[in-house]
Parts: C-alpha cells; sequence; structure tokens
C-alpha cells in the first residue's frame, strides 16, 4: 500500500477501543492498540519533514520521523530502538504523554488537519516486542563508582538506567513495597497495564541496577550515610503528599484523597478485596474535586468500582480542564458527569458518614496574572450535590522527608528542591534532584527527561573526581 | 523479607511475641516510631508498634494482639518463617527528656510498646510509673518486664483479681491526686486514651497518646491516616503517631477507625473459613 506522494489522510487512524459501556465495568485497558497494519496506515500519513516541528515539541526530542519511517518500512524493532536512543519508557510515554500539547501540537499537519499519532505509534513499536527478549543494552565496563537513586518513579528510574549503560553501580531505595513511583500506585491500570510498568522494570534490573524497596530514606538511611558511602546521589522522590481543602466535613468517613483512593486500588489491588486484604468503599454517588488526569482517574475508577453516579466538580470552564484531552473524552464517553464552574464550601454528613458535598458557582470574569479567567463564588448560589463518596483531586505539594533529613539542602517556600534545569544539581555536592520533587507535579515524560539530564550530569561529576579535579 | 527468628505466646490465645531480622531498622529505630509489614502478595500494610529495638543483634520486636485477619494471618507464623514486606522505623520518636515524674497508661496492645519508652525514660532520668489494666489477671501482659524497668507498677483489673479493683482510669486517678506527674503517656485502644484525657485535664497534666488511626503507606503520600486535631488535621504516620492528646478531636478519630468495620469482618470471617484449623494450633 502505497500513499500517493502529495495525497494527505486529513484524520487519524483509529485506534480500537473497549466500548464504553462494557469498559466502564472492568479495569482491563481501555485502548487496544494498533495492529500492524492500522499502524502502517497511520504511518504512512507522516510527511518526513526535513526540519521536523514534531521533535521540538517532545521534551526528551524523539527523533520522531526517523521511528516513523522504521515503522513504514515494517522493521518494528529498529523503530524502538531508535525511540530508545531518547526515551527509556516508551510503551509507558505513548500511553500517557499529553501528545496534544507536546510533539503532536508541533506536527505539521496539525495546522490543517489532524496531526500524526505519534503516541499511538510510539506506544505500537513498543508493544510489538513486548514478547521478544530485546537486545540487551551496551554496557560500560565497570567504573567502580556507586550511585544511589531515591525514588523509583520515571525520573529516577531513567536516571539508573543511563547511569547503568555508563558502567557505574546503581542501588534505587524505594519507600513503598513496589517500585514504579505514580506509574505504579497513581495511574490505574485501565490506562496503563502493571504489567508494562513491571517489564520496564525487570529490563532495568538487567543492566544491573539494585532496587531495594520498603526502604523510607530519611528515616531507614539518612543522607549523610547515603553520602559517605555513594559516589553522588540523585533524588525524585516526587510530589506525594494529598491536599486538602480544610472544608467543614473533611474527615468524615467517605471522603479520600485521590491519592488514597487510587493508591488502594492500584498498590493494593483493593478492587479485587476480599481476595486482597485491603478494602474500599464502593460509593454508590461520588463526588470527584478537580480537573487534571489524577481526577479523571479518580472518576473513572469509582465508575469501575460500581458507582451509579460519578459526578466531577471543576471550578473553572470545560476548555481550561488541564487533563490530557483523550481521558476527558474517555470520562465523558463512560458516563461521568461534569459539574464546571461550581466549588465546593462543604461536605455534610449523617453519623459520620459523607451525604453529599455543598458546592457554590463559580463565575469567571476577571483575568488573573496567569492570563485564565480568575473564579470568583457567585454568592447565594450554594447547591447540593448528593453523595456517599467525596474524592479530593486537589493536587499534590513536595515530599518533605528527604529533605527534613538532608540538613543544608536548599528548597523553594513550597518545600520543592531548588535545582539546576539543565544538570539537576542542588547546592549540596554530589547531590542532584529532578522530577516533581523539583518542578512540581509535572509529566511522566518530563520527570524522565531531568532524569536523564542529571545522569549525564552525574557521569560527569564523578568522571572529575575520579580526576582529583573537583573544587 | 524479614526472617522471624523467634515467637512467643504472651497470652493464650491472641497476643504473640515476634522478633524479626532487621539490622538497618534495628540500628536507626527509636521508642514510639513504628513498622509497617505486608505478609504476603494479596496483603494488606498494617503499621506495629516496636516492641524493642536490639541494634547489637540487628532485631526488632513486636507484639501483636489478633483481632482481625492480618493480625490472627500473623499468629499462624513461626520461627523460620518470614514476612514478606518490613518497613521502617516510621513516625516521630516519643519525646524524651528529663520531665520529672512520668506516668505511664497501657492498655491492650499498647502495654507492649510502653516497654521501650518506659526504658528510655527512665534512661532519661525521669522517676516512671506504670498504669496498666485488663479485665482479669489472667489477661495482663508484659507486667514482669515493666516491673524491671519502672519505679512502680500499678496493676488494675476489672473484676479485682489482681491490683486495683476498676479500670487504669481509676488506678491513674490515684496517681494524679498522690503524686502529680509532669506527663502522661498513653497507648491503647482509642476509647480508654480518650478517657486518659479527660481523667488528665482538670490537673493540668500534658497528655501524650499515641494514636492508632488505619494507615496505607505510612509515609505522609495517602493521608489516611488523618488525626482531626482542633489546631487542624494532621498525619499520625508522619507527624505522629504522638499527639497532645487534649487537642485530639476524638470522636471524629473514633469514627474514622471505625471506617472499615464491616469489611474487616468479612475478609476476616472468610480467612477463617479458609483456614479453619489454623487459628487453634499457633504454636511458637
Ligand atoms: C493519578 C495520576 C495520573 C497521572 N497521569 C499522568 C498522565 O496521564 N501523563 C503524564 O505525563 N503524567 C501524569 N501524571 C504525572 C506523573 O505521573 C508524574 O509527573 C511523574 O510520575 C513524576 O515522576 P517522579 O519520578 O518525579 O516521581 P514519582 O512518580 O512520584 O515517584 C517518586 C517515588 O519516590 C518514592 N519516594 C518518595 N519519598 C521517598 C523516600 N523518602 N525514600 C524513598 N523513596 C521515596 C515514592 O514512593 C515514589 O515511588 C499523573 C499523576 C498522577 C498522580
Ligand atoms: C502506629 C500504630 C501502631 C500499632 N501498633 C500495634 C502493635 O504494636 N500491636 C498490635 O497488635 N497492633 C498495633 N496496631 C494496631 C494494628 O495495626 C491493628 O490491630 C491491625 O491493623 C489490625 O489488622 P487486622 O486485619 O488483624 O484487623 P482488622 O480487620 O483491621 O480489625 C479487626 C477489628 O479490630 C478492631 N481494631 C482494629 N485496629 C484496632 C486497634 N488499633 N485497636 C483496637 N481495635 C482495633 C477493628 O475495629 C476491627 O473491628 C498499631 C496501629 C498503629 C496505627
Ligand atoms: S515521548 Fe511523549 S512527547 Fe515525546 S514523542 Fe513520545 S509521546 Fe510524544
Ligand atoms: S511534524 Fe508531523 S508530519 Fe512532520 S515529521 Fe513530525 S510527525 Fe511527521
Ligand atoms: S498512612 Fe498514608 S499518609 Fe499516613
Amino acid at each position: 500500500m502505497k500513499p500517493g506522494p502529495k495525497k494527505i489522510i486529513p484524520h487519524k487512524t483509529p485506534m480500537p477501543e473497549q466500548d464504553p459501556a462494557v469498559r466502564s465495568g472492568n479495569f482491563y485497558e481501555v485502548m487496544l492498540g494498533y495492529t500492524a497494519e492500522l499502524a502502517r496506515k497511520e504511518a504512512s500519513r507522516c510527511l518526513n519533514c526535513k526540519a521536523p516541528k514534531c521533535v521540538e515539541g517532545c521534551p526528551v526530542n524523539v527523533p520522531i520521523p526517523r521511528f516513523i519511517s522504521a515503522i513504514k518500512e515494517g522493521d518494528y524493532a529498529k523503530a524502538l530502538s531508535i525511540i530508545k536512543e531518547s526515551n527509556l519508557l516508551p510503551a509507558v510515554c505513548g500511553r500517557v504523554c499529553p501528545q496534544e500539547s507536546q510533539c503532536e501540537k508541533m506536527c505539521t499537519l496539525a495546522k490543517k488537519f489532524e496531526p500524526v499519532a505519534i503516541g499511538r505509534l510510539e506506544r505500537f513499536a513498543a508493544d510489538s516486542q513486548l514478547n521478544e527478549v530485546g537486545a540487551m543494552p551496551e554496557i560500560s565496563s565497570p567504573t567502580g563508582k556507586k550511585v544511589a537513586v531515591i525514588g523509583s518513579g520515571p525520573a529516577g528510574l531513567a536516571c539508573a538506567y543511563d547511569l547503568a549503560k555508563l558502567g557505574h553501580k546503581v542501588t534505587i531505595f524505594e519507600a513503598l513495597h513496589a517500585p514504579g513511583g505514580v506509574l505504579f500506585y497513581g495511574i490505574p491500570e485501565f490506562r496503563l497495564p502493571k504489567k508494562i510498568v513491571a517489564r520496564e522494570i525487570e529490563n532495568l534490573k538487567k543492566t544491573g541496577v539494585e532496587i531495594i524497596t520498603n526502604a523510607v530514606i530519611g528515616r531507614l538511611i539518612t543522607m549523610q550515610e547515603i553520602l559517605a558511602d555513594y559516589d553522588a546521589c540523585f533524588i525524585g522522590t516526587g510530589a506525594g503528599l494529598p491536599k486538602f481543602m480544610g472544608i467543614e466535613g473533611e474527615n468524615l468517613n467517605g471522603v479520600y484523597s485521590a491519592n488514597e483512593f487510587l493508591t488502594r486500588v492500584n498498590l493494593m489491588s483493593a478492587h479485587s478485596f476480599p481476595e486482597f486484604d485491603t478494602p474500599i468503599k464502593r460509593g454508590e454517588r461520588v463526588a470527584v474535586i478537580g480537573g487534571g488526569n489524577v481526577a479523571m482517574d479518580s472518576a473513572r475508577t469509582a465508575l469501575r468500582l460500581g458507582a451509579k453516579k460519578v459526578s466531577l466538580v471543576y471550578r473553572r470552564s470545560e476548555e481550561e480542564l488541564p487533563a490530557r484531552k483523550e481521558e476527558i473524552h474517555h470520562a465523558k464517553e463512560e458516563g461521568v458527569q461534569f459539574e464546571y464552574c461550581a466549588s465546593p464550601v462543604r461536605i455534610v454528613g449523617k453519623d459520620g458518614l459523607v451525604t453529599s458535598l455543598e458546592c457554590v458557582r463559580m463565575d469567571l470574569c476577571e483575568l488573573d496574572e496567569s492570563g485564565r479567567r480568575r473564579p470568583k463564588p457567585v454568592p447565594g448560589s450554594e447547591f447540593l450535590i448528593p453523595a456517599d463518596t467525596v474524592i479530593m483531586a486537589l493536587g499534590t505539594s513536595a515530599n518533605p522527608l528527604v529533605q527534613k533529613s538532608t540538613p543544608g539542602l536548599s528548597v523553594n517556600g513550597r518545600g520543592y528542591i531548588m535545582a539546576d534545569p539543565e544538570t539537576g544539581r542542588t547546592n549540596i555536592e554530589g547531590v542532584f534532584a529532578g522530577g516533581d520533587i523539583v518542578t512540581g507535579s509535572a509529566t511522566v515524560i518530563s520527570a524522565m527527561g531531568a532524569g536523564r539530564k542529571a545522569a549525564r550530569a552525574i557521569h560527569e561529576y564523578i568522571s572529575r573526581k575520579n580526576q582529583g579535579s573537583v573544587p | 523479607m524479614a526472617k522471624i527468628l523467634d515467637k512467643k505466646i504472651i497470652r493464650d490465645p491472641d497476643v504473640f511475641y515476634y522478633k524479626l531480622s532487621a539490622p538497618l531498622i534495628s540500628r536507626k529505630a527509636k521508642p514510639g516510631q513504628f513498622v509497617i509489614i505486608r505478609l504476603h502478595e494479596k496483603g494488606e500494610r498494617i503499621p506495629l508498634s516496636l516492641a524493642g529495638i536490639n541494634p547489637e543483634e540487628g532485631t526488632i520486636s513486636l507484639i501483636v494482639m489478633a483481632v482481625g485477619k492480618t493480625t490472627s494471618e500473623m499468629s499462624t507464623l513461626k520461627a523460620g518463617d518470614e514476612i514478606m514486606d518490613l518497613c521502617g522505623p516510621l513516625g516521630q520518636p516519643t519525646h524524651v527528656e528529663r520531665f520529672g515524674r512520668v506516668a505511664l497508661v497501657g492498655g491492650g496492645f499498647g502495654v507492649a510498646p510502653l516497654y521501650p519508652i518506659a526504658r528510655a525514660m527512665k534512661a532519661a532520668g525521669n522517676e516512671v510509673v506504670m498504669v496498666m489494666g485488663a479485665r482479669s489477671a489472667d489477661l495482663l501482659i508484659y507486667e514482669k518486664e515493666l516491673s524491671e524497668v519502672c519505679d512502680k507498677v500499678v496493676v488494675t483489673t476489672d473484676d479485682g483479681s489482681k491490683g486495683v479493683k476498676g479500670n487504669v482510669i481509676t488506678g491513674l486517678e490515684k496517681e494524679l491526686d498522690a503524686n502529680k506527674p509532669a506527663l502522661v503517656l498513653a497507648i491503647g485502644p482509642a476509647p480508654m486514651m480518650k478517657a486518659v484525657c479527660n481523667a488528665t485535664k482538670p490537673y493540668g497534666v500534658k497528655t501524650v497518646v499515641s494514636l492508632n488511626t488505619i494507615m496505607i503507606d505510612g509515609t505522609g503520600m495517602c493521608g489516611c491516616c488523618r488525626v482531626p486535631m482542633t489546631n487542624g488535621t494532621k498525619f499520625a504516620c508522619t507527624d505522629g503517631p504522638d499527639f497532645d492528646g487534649h487537642e485530639v478531636q476524638w470522636d471524629i478519630l473514633m469514627n474514622r477507625q471505625k471506617n472499615y468495620n464491616p469489611e474487616e469482618r468479612e475478609s476476616f470471617e472468610a480467612w477463617k473459613r479458609r483456614h479453619a484449623g489454623a487459628i487453634t494450633e499457633k504454636a511458637g
């Protein structure tokens, strides 16, 4: 099948997906992935631009036209290895990157038509090799240098991988019993199957990286001890602290932080209670507060646990929803109800249990400093949303444990570690940081990018230190 | 994986002692801190206080009361068995300094974690009084151990079969009247700790309680352990587990502890059906 040279196919090749009515009752993956035929059809839409804008839109500059060409040629293994030059976790990023604001936004086609489905093709390349014993990455001869990585989210994993390839001995310390960070405990199975994350981590271990779970740095081992034992250290502890609103009724039974709700299901398999020991309340009427990916994931998880009605309460309007477009679309298809321009004022309860969420309408008139319309409550517009479960998905803040146990480490006013964006260097020699713990909640790919930049800087640092030329 | 080096029955049929191999944890742990364990792949994460810390040996010990599914399942483990996940030390250590006279009040499993605290308080130069209670004499645990470190041990039993007849509050009030302590520290079921706080309030004695909220991660990530205090919400796993008992909003706290009662019963019943017999032969 050869497309005519100038003929442009205006629309993305649709990807098969589970029927919304069926999938809202199960935890299997929603998007089923391209077949080889569909992938090659989609790949044929790419114009193979000389100065590809799409690459600039990707935070780690995946060589997009090159890997798409490999798919066109039917050499999927090659496509994957091209992506892996810059992106360690294509199966993950192909699924969860906000492509519409990154690579696909910049695609030349996007000016007049739908952009090339870069994310879907990336996912296809990765999934096509799922059962292949991929070639072992080339690993430099051992340098005898040791690096500690704190946190096993995308930032830590990417940093560890690059350092291991350079021949350094890397140990990852993870607080939870399972590695992966938000990829494991936050993003649900129906968007990112756990077996995909587990496989990437198995690949990482093959490079000799050691992962020690149940190791809370700051409690079990201090930073001073790490610095005494290792040549350098990377902090990728994420922004995992849940925010609450401080409104009345927040401590009633039935009120969850999104982190608790998602962790019970993703990390502890509470949806399979009582086969698994951890329980979760299966609400009938669920109100989710927030408008980001975390809110969408909570709402869709609640549906899958059997909720009859799930309302998502967001204080601004639809255009301003920060979640990925695809997630919003899927949430709507599955039946999540959107309550825009509404802000919670209190949670109402009876006998210690939530009965409803009281909200006030928000007026979006003036523009604030960021150019977004500032929501202002409309007096007297209070209304009740009946609910037995309320999930707070208001965002998270910096995880403070490591900072507290590291005297002298520079943090900003909100507790995030101050680190150079290009190198991850902090104010303490040999200590680097990256990912959400530096930037605040961002994306998987940006956390990974930060981990890789830090790996480069750490390598340089240790090599120089080796020659005794560190000031 | 953490190996069980020793297991003993402290009180038949429901209280058990475990010594676990935990070289790193034992090096760092302080009295008042806790660990989180997960027994197996399908298990839940439960918090357990440190009842003993031995850095020379590289061990920690736990005293566990079998009240539901996970603690009962744990009671079937033997020396030589392994616990899949052991994470700690978690939480803030109990604040220890020279207060003068310190009264410790223990109920249920709470008596056990008071043991390392009593030793630390004693080492800091305090006069330590232990008030411990049970329904009857045969239900008391850790009395001998505590007698060895405390200046005085007051035993109360509901039926009067040993010591003062009544509950720990009766015993505590006698102490408050006779020789007012500078600090009261209570560990046990929430209703007991609440009653301790009510009793000490009129005397204006600072009262610290160690709260046993429901937890998952134990690192401040999920917020399920939140403690309603008069000055705002705190997290038991990172800000606690010790809190000023006079600031705790007990009714909200106790309501939160009950949240999963129906599910806990369901899980326990299902486990008992599957493991009929296991509970009766939990030999050490
Ligand atoms: C529900 C949800 C949905 C999301 N959806 C998307 C999406 O669709 N697309 C997207 O691009 N991004 C998404 N994000 C954001 C993205 O997941 C994060 O930006 C990214 O995971 C940050 O990576 P990280 O490595 O910095 O930290 P994390 O992934 O948070 O990992 C940090 C790790 O460090 C560990 N840790 C913390 N403290 C310690 C300590 N003291 N000692 C040892 N270990 C410690 C933690 O347990 C954790 O495993 C989502 C986030 C959430 C919560
Ligand atoms: C910081 C902290 C330290 C702890 N230290 C210890 C310890 O050293 N030894 C120990 O035995 N337990 C301790 N606990 C309590 C222990 O975690 C619970 O008993 C355990 O989670 C129960 O699990 P389960 O599945 O066996 O029972 P569940 O099914 O969870 O509970 C069964 C029944 O017991 C009741 N129950 C649950 N927890 C408690 C409790 N804490 N007190 C009284 N009744 C309860 C419930 O209402 C329920 O009906 C501690 C808790 C915390 C938060
Ligand atoms: S990593 Fe993300 S942003 Fe980059 S090309 Fe892949 S999907 Fe696009
Ligand atoms: S900008 Fe679009 S069309 Fe051009 S190379 Fe990139 S993906 Fe292909
Ligand atoms: S147990 Fe999760 S925040 Fe305390």
